[in-house]
């Protein structure tokens, strides 16, 4: 390995680091708030980028009729709920918020997309159609399931992250698709040929981070959601209702994937199932950060970013056994290190 | 096994033998309970070690396999006989399992389920990549198994190796669940302190099931390499290990005929879907994930224990263990030895910056009862754990017998025949009060895993039940030992752990509170148990908050506040020192 292929690589490892650490940050945020570790959160990344890619052929996105499932669902717990307790009118209105949001935007969507706008109303209407999907998943899955322990809410996280990569399948179809980069062109420095696209990841992953320890230190909702995160009942006491800050934190997973994907997908290609390597490597490096901790998560996501850079030119074949094997380590150091007693899950 | 379950299995054994005999039962219906079979395995498995051990794997796919790539292997390109390799694929499960295992049973809480996704995509990934295997394209032309020379080509024939292995694993199972070691195992669930406490060593404990799970995929997983005649590295991806751990779900992860019930659905549902679902919605979808996933988040929601409880409970209860009175472990006795029995010296703990003990020492003498007590925080309970090793000491030596015994783990301390009960009570809820009692023998048995699943511990058995029950009457049980502890009054949890520290045959006996919770005439009767006790010539170490309890029954005090000692002496001096009045009542303004 000469200096410049070792140049080449950090490049790469930091561009797929950062994106890693986006999706860790988002981990951390769900895991903090909600207590589940979100392994869907790399289909936030797939179905964005996929719906992007079929939005750019003026294609409606099969994202739609899941947002119209996942409302659905929604919508019939929330009135069954109001049912049980015998008020009709509360199931009624309960049903209409939960489904008019989703029903407009598929409007939208149906509507615009066959107009081919370009990117910029395209990355809306992509926000619009899978940050909602973040809070309905919560109300289908896992808010029924709030006070159970960290073990079954991850068994529940699994069981959304095999139907949604199923969904996925039948939504986007078998084949891999890759964007229009946002930002064109390239340029030279030294030996290293640098595009335009993997500054805007690194930028825009800096500024995100920025923005969100701005949210958390200064904004109520973000001071919200720490103070559900660090204690719920006495979150629930203040007055911040554990459901909304649940729907928050995962309307926000959901958001990061977005922004994950509109980086990512110009990059490589995107496959239904792609989410959910992606999101496990971010969630190897959530892991290293202790699953608390976002400064340890954003440098533990650059260091599987470079681990898995160097390991695919040594040992491509065995890349991803690297990468995972490497979480093994780092999980028994926190256990042997960490006080939870095991009663406490 | 008790003759109703002997029953049941006899029932399940004769129908699961006459269906492929029945004309009626089509050849498609056969095959599709050869699946069901290999998968039961795998579900058995889970049953035992996310059920009973409480641990959850995600990645029970790749001990599968281990299992099939080994014969596959050795079959194709060294020629083996397919059953030659059983061994041998058994013994690479095996092996395998102890190194992952080493490393994954340490992995506490959550950490243990991911720390099963990572190596279960690892296994994925490595077996697509070896080229030895066959990299994605698997191993082929793997020879069928043979009976007699007569290869077993159809899946009729083939019915009856799976079903027969299936029977032997719920037979084994079973029997190793009401065995010794299978006590300890169930003891982990609710906790590992309790089970630590009677000198189960835990670390064994788990890897013991996590073995025994993983060999029961790699049986499963040596089947399918012949069954199948092909291994692709797909069939033990994660996916596949979550359908794994669904099976465990749905039919109900503590009960064996759940494994059974949970694989049928599981496996038949997936055949149904994949048949049915692109008739309706077209070809080229993973329908059966959609459904698999959304059942797996509706079975937490709805059903959590499963479905298997919701039959078995129409099946009526299973009858009560029957007790042989003449079973009875020989008492160990007491020697007079010099000197005190436990001496605590200048023992200090810190928890962060708080001082919770600080440097408090005192002596339990042989034939003893010596109380600890205090306000609430003053350090009694923390006292405890660092005298029993469940807390290490940040300062100074505990000495039992002349020997230094701080710095040992909870199990060893307890072999020196330590025993204790808790403040905040750990018996396991769903076992009867008899099984929880008759963990406290553990150490006085010898029985491992293997003599259990072969029945070769019954007289061993007969003993520690017949102890335990004589422990129980001791502490006035008798009448309730077959009910679950769980269903218990808090006063009656708290005597059954002193029965379940008795079964340790302790020479001293650590008692946290043990009349809370208790009705007068309840105290008096466990006040002359105690001084029987001391009589017989066992120490005791006891913390209680009711005064009149402590001053008639010890022979001697300690007394703690906010971590130091600050008196000692009899009882009736005690109750005369200033300091120890200011400490329970405050200063006279």
């Amino acid at each position: 390995m000469d200096f410049t292929i070792a140049l080449f690589l950090i490049q790469d490892g930091i561009i797929n680091g950062a994106i890693y650490a986006l999706l860790a940050v988002a981990l951390v945020l769900v895991f903090a708030v909600t207590r589940v570790i979100l392994i869907p959160q790399g289909e936030f990344v797939t179905f964005a980028g996929l719906s992007l890619a079929a939005m750019e052929t003026g294609g409606v996105p099969g994202a739609v009729w899941l947002l119209l499932v996942l409302a659905t669902g929604a919508a019939v717990m929330d009135a069954g709920v109001a049912l049980r307790e015998r008020s009709p009118v509360k199931a009624a209105r309960l049903a209409m918020w939960n489904l008019a949001p989703a029903i407009a935007i598929a409007a939208a969507v149906l509507i615009l997309v066959p107009l081919k706008l370009g990117l910029a109303v395209n990355v809306v209407l992509c926000a619009a159609l899978i940050v909602p999907m973040g809070p309905y998943l919560y109300r289908v899955a896992f808010q029924p399931l709030a006070d159970a322990s960290v073990l079954v809410l991850l068994i529940a996280s699994v069981g959304a992250h095999l139907a949604l990569t199923a969904l996925g399948l039948v939504l986007f179809g078998a084949e891999g698709y890759r964007t229009s980069p946002v930002v064109s062109g390239s340029f030279q420095i030294g030996p290293l040929f640098v595009t335009g696209q993997s500054l805007l990841v690194v930028g825009a992953t800096l500024a995100l981070l920025a923005g969100l320890a701005l949210f958390f230190g200064r904004t109520l909702i973000g001071k919200a959601l720490k103070a559900s995160a660090i204690n719920r009942r006495g979150a629930r006491l203040v007055g911040i209702p554990t459901m909304l800050s649940g729907r928050i934190a995962f309307a926000m997973a959901a958001a990061i994937g977005v922004v994950s994907a509109v980086l990512v997908a110009p990059l490589t290609t995107l496959y239904y199932d792609s989410g959910f390597i992606i999101g496990l490597k971010g969630f190897v490096a959530a892991i290293i950060g202790g699953l608390g901790a976002y400064p340890a998560a954003v440098a533990a996501a650059l260091a599987v970013g470079l681990l898995e850079a160097f390991s695919s030119f040594w040992a491509s074949a065995f890349k991803e056994v690297i990468v995972f094997a490497s979480i093994l380590p780092v999980l028994l150091w926190r256990s042997l290190t960490s006080t939870h007693s095991d009663e406490e899950d | 096994m008790n003759r109703r379950e002997l029953t049941r299995f006899l029932i399940f054994a004769a129908i699961m033998a006459a269906i492929p005999f029945l004309p009626f039962v089509p050849d498609f219906w056969v095959t599709l309970l050869d699946f069901v079979g290999l998968a039961s395995l795998v579900a058995l498995g889970l049953v035992m070690l996310t059920g009973v051990g409480g641990m959850t794997s995600f990645g029970q796919a790749a001990f599968v396999g281990f299992g099939a790539y080994a014969t596959a292997l050795l079959t194709t390109a060294y020629g083996w006989s397919p059953w030659l390799t059983l061994p041998v694929s058994l013994a690479v499960t095996v092996a395998a399992a102890l190194v992952i295992g080493l490393v994954t049973v340490r992995l506490s809480g959550h950490f243990l389920p991911l720390g099963t996704i990572a190596w279960g995509i690892c296994f994925y990934y490595l077996f697509g990549n070896l080229k030895t295997l066959g990299a994605y394209d698997g191993i082929s032309s793997v020879p069928p198994l043979s009976i007699f020379g007569m290869p077993l080509l159809d899946s009729r024939s083939f019915y009856f190796v799976v079903w027969g292995f299936v029977l032997a694993a719920i037979l084994a199972t079973a029997n190793l669940l009401d065995s010794r070691v299978g006590r300890s195992i169930r003891a982990l669930r609710s906790g590992a302190a309790a089970a630590e406490s009677v000198g189960v060593n835990v670390w064994r404990a788990k890897l013991t099931v996590f073995v025994y799970a993983a060999l029961l995929a790699g049986i499963s997983g040596w089947l399918y390499a012949h069954f199948q005649r092909a291994v692709t590295p797909g069939v033990f991806s994660l996916t596949v290990g979550i359908e794994y751990l669904l099976m465990a779900v749905l039919g109900g992860a503590g009960y064996i005929y759940g494994a059974i019930l949970g694989a049928g659905i599981v496996v038949v549902l997936k055949n149904f879907l994949q048949d049915l679902l692109p008739l309706f919605f077209g070809a080229g979808g993973n329908y059966e994930g959609i459904v698999f996933g959304i059942l797996l988040i509706a079975m937490l929601q709805g059903a959590r224990e499963g479905l298997w409880p919701v039959i078995a409970g129409r099946l009526g209860k299973a009858a009560p263990r029957t007790v042989d009175a003449t079973g009875a472990l020989p008492g160990r006795g007491f020697d007079a030895g010099d000197g005190d029995l436990l001496r605590v010296q200048d023992a200090r703990r810190l928890f962060g910056g708080l001082v919770a003990v600080d440097n408090v020492s005192f002596e339990v003498g042989r034939g003893e009862i010596v109380g600890l007590i205090g306000p609430n925080g003053a350090g009694k309970s923390t006292t405890f754990n660092l005298v029993t090793g469940v807390l290490p000491l940040s300062g100074g030596e505990i000495h039992f017998e002349g020997e230094r015994i701080d710095g040992l783990g909870p199990e060893r301390i307890a072999a020196r025949r330590i025993a204790r009960t808790f403040q905040h009570v750990k018996l396991a809820p769903m076992m009867s009060v008899l099984e929880n009692v008759a963990i406290g023998a553990h150490l006085r048995g010898r029985a491992g895993m293997v003599s259990g699943i072969l029945r070769l511990d019954r007289e061993e058995e007969k003993n520690i039940f017949g102890e335990a029950a004589r422990q129980i009457e001791r502490v006035g049980l008798a009448d309730i030992m077959h009910q679950p502890a769980g269903s218990l009054a808090l006063g009656q949890q708290r005597l059954a752990e002193i029965a379940r520290a008795l079964c340790l045959d302790p020479k001293l006996l650590l008692l946290d509170e043990p009349a809370a919770g208790l009705r007068h005439l309840e105290k008096q009767a466990l006040a002359d148990l105690i001084r029987r006790l001391r009589d017989e010539g066992m120490s005791v170490l006891l913390v209680e908050h009711d005064m009149d309890f402590v001053m008639q029954l010890t022979d001697h005090i300690v007394v703690l506040n906010f971590g130091a000692r600050i008196a000692t002496g009899a009882p009736a001096d005690i109750q005369r020192n200033p300091a120890v009045v200011e400490a329970y009542l405050g200063s006279p303004a």
